[in-house]
């Protein structure tokens, strides 16, 4: 009499446990490693993504470049789906830290811009490492209460008018590039270190302090404490849309540097399906207007994305016109070597301040 | 009767060690393990991640030396450390004098909240409040003008006036809890007896108030020098521009550059030097004890 109930007992405890691992199964986990409030962990679109392939999202995040590489490095087989910036990739792939894409698996891969699928720093031996997101620039961003009519020229920057009224970001590479710029030469090949350092240390009594993150910049404004400074074009459409200041993005007649987020698997991956759904859903049309609505983002690498925009809107008309393509210059990997130096240089301009 | 005094400790020992145990515990887990292996770090040509080359080198320490970049941040650093100490002392111990001396009871436990109040907020959301007082057309700026006749325009956000203003915010209440006990363990009738003897107001604070409540400073100006040498997240909020100090490279290294053999040098460095300071500052300051 016992024995049956015993038995009874466990079989159904078994089923149970199948059971539970089954839902388990089904609800595979994709893990995603990316900046914070970056698109991918937007509330609405994780349960869209969610309720349409039944993968379970789950969202982890840096603060610097270094900081992801260090992520993926130190924990392998963790991530799923890694948004690496284009000029990193080399390095991680180098690295043997992100796999090869299928990119066959994307219905919406075929609609990306062929430039930006085709960029050197995404396709290694014919093969895919990176999935072409969304670019965008480091370009100007001014205070809309401070100006009648908006600047053209990167001076700007220099004019006495907004002493203590300018802001740049406290990151090395950002602001040796936009000294190149602002001297006239290629982001990617600086010749003359000289006419940068020269250029920064004039624009150093002018600046108010440094940001760090789109909020700095967001209160700076808001306080009304700024006239002008350094911004990114998805970061500025998103204080305007989302934030409702009064910030205006300006793409100086010298130029601005401009950057590729892509998507990548990293090796050791334990769900590679849910990645390339996740990706494939992050470069789809729909996903990306509803961002922009709602939100606020840099430009679609995915031509049909961008096309599904309203005419007039800025990631179509502006960021999306030849004239503005002819300025910009793409940032090219950045080596450790160049990187120190640039942080020397940015340092000591730093210090000869006080 | 130091004969006696050592056997009893001796004595004490074994029973204490039950209650000892769990801070050692502590402390080696948590302090002197991450610390040993900072030690390691700082010795190391790159981190020892995954697939990583690395080897032994001095290079993070004379990196130091070979740059005039650090040096010309430490002394900086100091500098703030000693200027904010200061400042502690000027407001901290009369504050601590009153508590311990002139008011009692009710008057005494508010008072004593008062400054203790401070410490149960975040450190984060202080500096932030700073920031919306100092700035120009904030809380001090709208409310002097609103009283003044004249127009003045006060902006001291993002200078080093507003460093020092949310540091010792942040570290007067150390220097006044240290010199209220300090204070209020000196008996009163020894000051009665100074004065009786016909010595001023000034003289006792100089010759008996002083010297005896000396430990409480000292003490209270350790607890606030060491820190704020190496503090890094006032001096970037409120310091704008001119916010790079030690602590904040030491920061970046960690943080930006993620360079962590360079910061963890940075930091013994920093440590060797607020050693030295405080072993030839201890025999000056205990004859003056």
């Amino acid at each position: 009499m016992r024995m049956p109930r015993l038995t009874a007992f466990l079989a159904a405890t078994a089923v149970f446990v199948s059971a539970f691992t089954l839902a388990a199964q089904a609800a595979e986990e994709v893990h995603v490693l990316n900046w914070k409030g970056y698109g991918a962990d937007e509330p609405w679109a994780v349960a869209n993504f969610e309720k349409a392939t039944g993968f379970k999202v789950v969202n982890d995040f840096f603060n610097s470049e270094q900081e992801m590489l260090t992520k993926i490095r130190t924990n392998p087989g963790l991530y799923d789906v890694v948004m690496i910036n284009a000029a990193f990739n080399d390095q991680a792939m180098a690295g043997k830290l992100i796999q090869p894409i299928d990119v066959s698996k994307l219905s919406n891969y075929a609609d990306i811009a062929k430039d930006k699928a085709g960029s050197p720093m995404l396709n290694h031996d014919g093969k895919v490492y990176g999935v072409p997101w969304v670019w965008g620039l480091t370009a100007l961003a001014i205070n809309d209460k401070s100006f009648d009519k908006p600047p053209t020229s990167i001076a700007e920057m220099w004019n006495p008018a907004h002493k203590g009224r300018v802001i740049i970001r406290d990151d090395a590479v950002e602001a040796v590039q936009f000294g190149a710029i602002a001297s006239g030469q290629n982001i990617n090949d600086i010749k003359d270190m000289e006419a940068v350092k020269t250029k920064l240390t004039s624009l150093m009594p002018q600046i108010k302090t440094f940001w760090s993150s789109e909020n700095d910049w967001n209160q700076m404004v808001a306080s009304n404490q700024i006239d002008i400074g350094t911004y990114w074009s998805g970061s500025a459409d998103r204080a305007k849309t989302h934030f409702k200041l009064p910030v205006s993005l300006v793409i100086p007649q010298e130029g601005a540097v401009a950057w590729l987020d892509a998507f990548s698997i990293p090796v050791g991956s334990k769900n590679v399906a849910g990645a390339e759904a996740f990706i494939n859903y992050m470069i789809d049309p729909k996903f990306y207007v509803e961002w922009v609505t709602k939100v606020g983002a840099p430009v679609s690498a995915n031509t049909k994305a961008v096309e599904a925009l309203p005419e007039d809107a800025f990631n179509r008309k502006v960021m999306g016109s030849p004239e503005v393509a002819k300025r910009i210059q793409f940032q090219a990997p950045v080596s450790d070597e160049q990187r120190e130096k640039y942080l020397a240089l940015w340092q000591e301009l730093k210090v000869n301040v006080k | 009767m130091a004969d006696q005094l050592a056997t009893g400790s001796r004595r004490g020992l074994r029973p204490a060690l039950p209650l000892l145990l769990p801070a050692y515990l502590w402390l080696t887990v948590a302090i002197f393990l991450p610390l040993s292996a900072m030690v390691f770090f700082s010795f190391m040509t790159d981190l020892p991640l995954a697939g990583k080359e690395w080897a032994f080198t001095l290079g993070n320490y004379a990196a130091f030396f070979s740059q005039s970049l650090y040096s010309t941040l430490l002394f900086a650093s100091l500098r703030l450390g000693l200027e904010v100490t200061l400042w502690c002392v000027v407001i901290g111990y009369p504050a601590a004098y009153v508590l311990a001396k002139v008011l009692k009871g009710r008057s005494r436990e508010a008072i004593f909240l008062l400054v203790i109040l401070p410490f149960w907020s975040n450190g984060l959301v202080r500096i932030f409040s700073w920031a919306m007082v100092l700035r120009e057309g904030g809380i001090l700026d709208t409310a002097l003008n609103a009283v003044l006749p004249f127009k003045i325009n006060i902006d001291l956000m993002y200078s080093y006036p507003a460093v020092i203003i949310g540091l010792v915010h942040s570290y007067v209440p150390y220097m006044v809890l240290t010199c209220y006990l300090t204070l209020q363990a000196i008996d009163d009738s020894l000051i009665e007896a100074g004065r009786s003897l016909g010595a001023s107001r000034r003289q006792v604070l100089r010759r008996v108030i002083i010297p005896l409540s000396m430990p409480g400073l000292i003490a209270g100006s350790a607890l606030i020098f060491v820190p704020v040498v190496g503090s890094f997240m006032e001096p970037r909020i409120l310091g704008g521009r001119t916010g790079t100090f030690y602590g904040t490279v030491i920061e970046d290294q960690f943080v930006a550059v993620f360079n962590w053999p360079l910061g963890a040098a940075l930091s013994f460095i920093l440590l060797a030097v607020v050693l030295i300071i405080l072993a030839l500052a201890a025999p000056v300051l205990r004859r003056a004890g």
